[in-house]
């Protein structure tokens, strides 16, 4: 696991949103695991972390939950996100972009000093 | 968004939602743990490793659960709840510390509550008129009576002469005989000038104001009711406008009810407003004073300003008019000063005896509290060497005593509730004119004041014991043998405030027993009167039938003759101006024939009495003779005088049969008679000189009766008026008293019964809880200091000796605590200097007295745990630790 990286305050919550924007209503596991795929397996995910972040996305409006039945048929909370999820989801992702691509420029070698 | 999830973290906060929250969770848990191993299985893992690793990658479920916890409640919040809890799960263990401090904390806030709403009610509350502060009370004053009443055509005069006054307006206080189909009643109903109610900034609910001009004798009758007449005489009709009351004989018509809230202290509870009509003599008269003005100040006019205008437009009046207005000058006062004089004292050093009940009551749970976390200091260390922060351990402390303030805090408001109603009835209508306490009660200042008091107590309580705590070595707290060491912190801070509380105590008992003796030289002033089995009544007899002076003296004759026959009566005197005791009453001016005369007025309150009216009052006669029943108008004018007129005016002189003339007409009239003070005026003030006339001589249809009786003399007041009654239902006379409640009720003595009364008993709680205070002191320093007293007595220390170790200690704190309170109540008590009477505020047998009383009760409240000390077993003491 030394290779992994731990994942970073307040993204866990933005890759949770955009999992659910991708896939539609998910559970708690589902999430997890997805945000692990997607990473290529390159993230270090304590899946009870997920469930403080989900809560808090929960009280702010931006997804719901609701009990249901997963398609091996146990029971499971499914989220899904809502309207104000969707906006917040789509803010995050223009300032994450922003931040990546100014990040992107100061630690690329500029093409004058080489 | 924020706004919602901190909602939602507050709801997250109670018993309910917490229980489903955490089911919830658990319950998502679970479910996510089978879809793992589910996962799991399905890759091929044996159901052992299958379980083990989804555990394992969900991570410790307990910080989920606590992070999950933190996030769905508010953290902060939740610590204080849970501080709030443990403190009355504390508080509760201790019910005997719990209840002496809720019942000591909430005895102090009732009292300073209580006594605070009647400050605010009569001083604070600003008065039910326009812009009060600008109102201003206007008086004529003479050498005898500073603030005195004008006299009609002066009023005019300043009224067209001042340049400061934006209205100056009159009233004259009085009674009507309200004519009513059962007979005459006697109702209170003041004159007032036509611009009254403007210049107070009042106006009717019902109906008009008096029109500028109506106030003239051309102008129609016309009178405003009070809300309260309205409500008890015409059943609050809106009809009552145009219909006519019959007032003194002569029809008003009624234009108009006055505001329900409107009321006017120093005019009392008056029914009826009618406009002024000058038209007797004395209305029209510059020497007859009767009306009290009332002004508003121009913008920007100072109350000195002002002052000095009036006083120079006196002093023109006097050089224009010198036989009436020598000598009368001006004066003006803030009419909430007017209002408010005499009782503010009096409220302020009820305030100051309730302060200083709660300031004990404060202190003494202090060092309740300061005992208490002696006994919880291994409690505390212990759940610091746990990783409690100094913050949350204090954090305990403050909501401990925030939860012991606020039990007390609610006690005592609810009590402070109900201590205001038994005091406002208490409270004796003639004195306190009711008006002054409109809006008494419970209201948002008095609460504000005590949230504040509150506040403080509750700063105090927490202070004092974390204090303590910050400054505690962790280890020496923990360590088994410290106690003895710790209690010298707590004895030097104990000790203090033990000596703050005697101290306390000691101010408020010096300031009772001055109080109390004053009340007592008041009560047996002499009044130059025998009290005892005399009745007084005062009566006016209607115009007609009565005007003229013979008819009003054959009325006295006849009831006087109808009176005298009743049994149990001895014999029967009647007088002008008011019994004694009710006040000097109007003034004659005169000169001394046969002294060179300047114009001067000299003043002086006078009285027409009969023939038998000092041997009714049983006066004593010093010199020269009574006056006889047929010395009338025919006769020559004669005249007693008392002593203070001799000393005053003859001193070292033989003044009888000196000739005394009044400046005009200035027929002589010849002294016959001294007799010996009676006290005309209120007890607590100076008698003047007196001149008494025959009733005779001056008769008048005003007057009032005195009647000796021969036993109790209250059973025979019913038959006085019934007697009246049967010569002339049209007599109007008030219910009649007693001299001794005539006294009793009196202002001054009221004034300062209520005042010893009220601190006496603060007195009397205070002496309680400093006594307690030190005998909880002394008890705990005996406890702590059982093992060393074990030592000493296994050495051979012998019990007598073991008494005086505690008794000095005890001494020491008392002796200290008597001796700063002995300063203080000097201080104190001249401070309320002018309520004493007939005392000083140094007085040292009082001081003496109170010593020797806190001293006494100081060594019997230490004398119990001496005893226990020295009766300690010494085996059992050391086996104990």
């Amino acid at each position: 696991m030394g290779d992994k990286t731990d994942v970073w305050q307040g993204t866990l919550a933005l890759m949770a949103l955009k999992t659910l924007e991708t896939l539609g209503p998910l559970h708690g596991y589902g999430i997890a695991r997805r945000i692990e795929q997607t990473s290529g397996n390159l993230l270090s995910l304590n899946y009870g972390t997920l469930y403080p972040a989900l809560l808090k996305l929960e009280q702010e409006g931006a997804i719901a939950s609701e009990w249901g039945v997963s398609e091996n048929n146990r029971k499971a909370k499914f989220y899904r996100l809502t309207r104000a999820g969707r906006k917040q989801l789509d803010k995050a992702t223009s300032n994450w972009e922003q931040t990546t691509a100014i990040l992107a420029r100061f630690l690329s070698p500029s093409e004058d000093q080489a | 968004m924020k706004l919602r999830a901190s909602m939602l973290r507050l709801a997250g906060m109670f018993p309910g939602a917490r229980r489903a929250r955490e089911r919830e969770l658990a319950a998502e848990i679970d479910s996510h743990l089978q879809l793992h191993i589910d996962d799991n299985l399905r890759a091929g893992m044996t159901a052992a490793q299958a379980r083990r690793n989804a555990i394992l990658q969900l991570g410790g479920v307990d910080a989920t659960k606590e992070a999950y916890r933190d996030r769905s409640t508010i953290p902060f919040l939740e610590h204080l709840l849970q501080d709030v809890r443990f403190a009355i799960r504390q508080l509760r263990k201790d019910p005997g510390f719990t209840c002496t401090a809720v019942l000591v904390l909430s005895l102090g806030m009732c009292a300073s509550v209580a006594i605070f709403a009647f400050v605010d009610a009569a001083l604070i509350k600003p008065l039910p008129y326009r812009n009060p502060g600008r109102l201003a009370g206007v008086f004529e004053s003479i050498a005898t009576e500073q603030r005195s009443t004008l006299s009609y055509p002066d009023y005019l005069d300043w009224k067209k002469l001042n340049k400061v006054f934006s209205s100056l307006d009159i009233y004259q206080r009085g009674h009507f005989a309200l004519t009513t189909p059962a007979g005459a009643e006697p109702v209170r109903g003041d004159r007032v000038s036509d611009g009254f109610f403007r210049t107070l900034g009042v106006t009717p609910v019902l109906g008009r104001d008096f029109y500028a001009g109506e106030d003239l004798p051309s102008a129609p009758r016309v009178a405003l009711l009070s809300y309260a007449a309205w409500q008890q005489r015409y059943g609050g009709e809106r009809d009552v406008l145009g219909r006519v009351v019959t007032l003194d004989g002569a029809p008003n018509i009624i234009i108009g009810v006055l505001p329900r809230n409107f009321h006017f202290a120093p005019a009392g509870q008056v029914e009826f407003w009618t406009a002024f009509h000058a038209s007797s003599d004395c209305d029209l008269g510059r020497y007859c004073h009767t009306v009290f003005g009332i002004a508003r100040l121009k913008d920007g006019v100072s109350l000195q300003t002002a002052s000095a205008d009036v006083k120079s437009i006196a002093k023109r009046l006097e050089k224009q008019y010198p036989d009436s207005n020598r000598d009368q000058g001006a004066d003006l006062e803030l009419l909430t000063d007017v209002i408010t004089g005499d009782i503010r004292p009096v409220l302020m050093i009820l305030l100051g005896g309730a302060g200083l009940l709660l300031l004990i009551a404060t202190v003494n749970v202090t060092g309740l509290l300061l005992v208490r976390s002696e006994g919880r200091r291994r409690e505390v260390a212990m759940r610091r060497a746990l990783g409690a922060s100094q913050g949350r351990l204090i954090s305990q402390f403050v909501t401990e005593a925030l939860v012991l303030v606020t039990a007390g805090s609610v006690l005592g408001l609810a009590s402070a509730n109900w201590a205001i109603q038994i005091l406002e009835r208490l409270i004796s209508e003639d004195i306190m004119a009711t008006p002054f306490l409109h809006g008494l009660g419970l209201n948002a200042r008095v609460t504000a004041y005590a949230g504040v008091t509150a506040l403080m107590a509750a700063t105090l309580f927490a202070l004092a014991p974390s204090l303590r705590i910050g400054s505690r070595d962790l280890r020496e707290g923990l360590a088994e043998g410290s106690r003895c060491t710790a209690g010298i912190v707590w004895r030097r801070l104990g000790s203090k405030l033990v000596v703050l509380e005697l101290a306390t105590a000691m101010v408020l008992l010096t300031g009772a027993a001055l109080l109390g003796k004053s009340l007592y030289q008041l009560l047996h002033v002499n009044i130059g009167v025998q009290s005892g089995n005399l009745l007084t009544m005062e009566m006016v007899a209607p115009k007609s039938g009565y005007g003229k002076d013979e008819q009003a003296i054959a009325l006295t004759r006849e009831i006087a003759i109808r009176i005298e026959r009743l049994p149990g009566v001895r014999s029967v005197g009647f007088t002008t101006n008011g019994v004694p005791v009710s006040g000097n009453g109007n003034t004659m001016p005169f000169r001394v024939l046969g002294r060179p005369w300047h114009g001067e007025n000299n003043l002086t309150p006078e009285r027409d009495v009969s023939a038998k009216y000092f041997t009714t009052l049983g006066a004593k006669l010093w010199r020269g003779r009574y006056f006889t029943d047929a010395e009338d108008a025919s006769k020559p004018s004669v005249a007693i005088v008392n002593g203070a007129l001799v000393r005053k005016y003859f001193p070292g002189e033989d003044a009888l049969g000196k000739q005394l003339a009044r400046p005009w007409p200035s027929k002589p009239i010849e002294i016959v008679g001294i007799v010996e003070d009676i006290r005309e005026g209120p007890l607590d003030e100076a008698i003047p000189p007196v001149l008494y006339i025959p009733f005779n001589q001056d008769p008048d249809r005003d007057f009032s009766l005195v009647v000796r009786t021969l036993q109790d003399e209250r059973a025979l007041l019913p038959a006085l008026a019934a007697t009246i009654r049967r010569i002339d239902p049209g007599i109007v006379m008030d219910r009649g008293k007693t001299m001794m409640d005539k006294i009793d009720d009196s202002q001054s003595v009221y004034l300062h019964r209520s005042s010893a009364w009220l601190v006496g008993g603060f007195a009397a709680l205070a002496l309680l809880l400093g006594v307690v205070g030190l005998y909880g002191m002394v008890a705990y320093s005996v406890s702590r200091r059982t093992r060393e007293i074990g030592v000493r007595m296994a050495l051979g220390a012998q019990p007598g000796s073991v008494y005086r170790l505690i008794l000095q200690e005890a001494a020491w704190l008392a002796a200290a605590g008597i001796a700063i309170g002995l300063a203080c109540s000097v201080v104190a008590a001249t401070l309320i200097r002018g309520l004493l009477f007939g005392i000083q505020p140094w007085d040292v047998p009082t001081l003496a007295a109170v010593a020797a009383v806190l001293g006494i009760a100081a060594v019997l409240a230490s004398f119990i745990p001496a005893r226990r000390a020295a009766s300690v077993d010494p085996v059992e003491a050391l086996r104990a630790e």
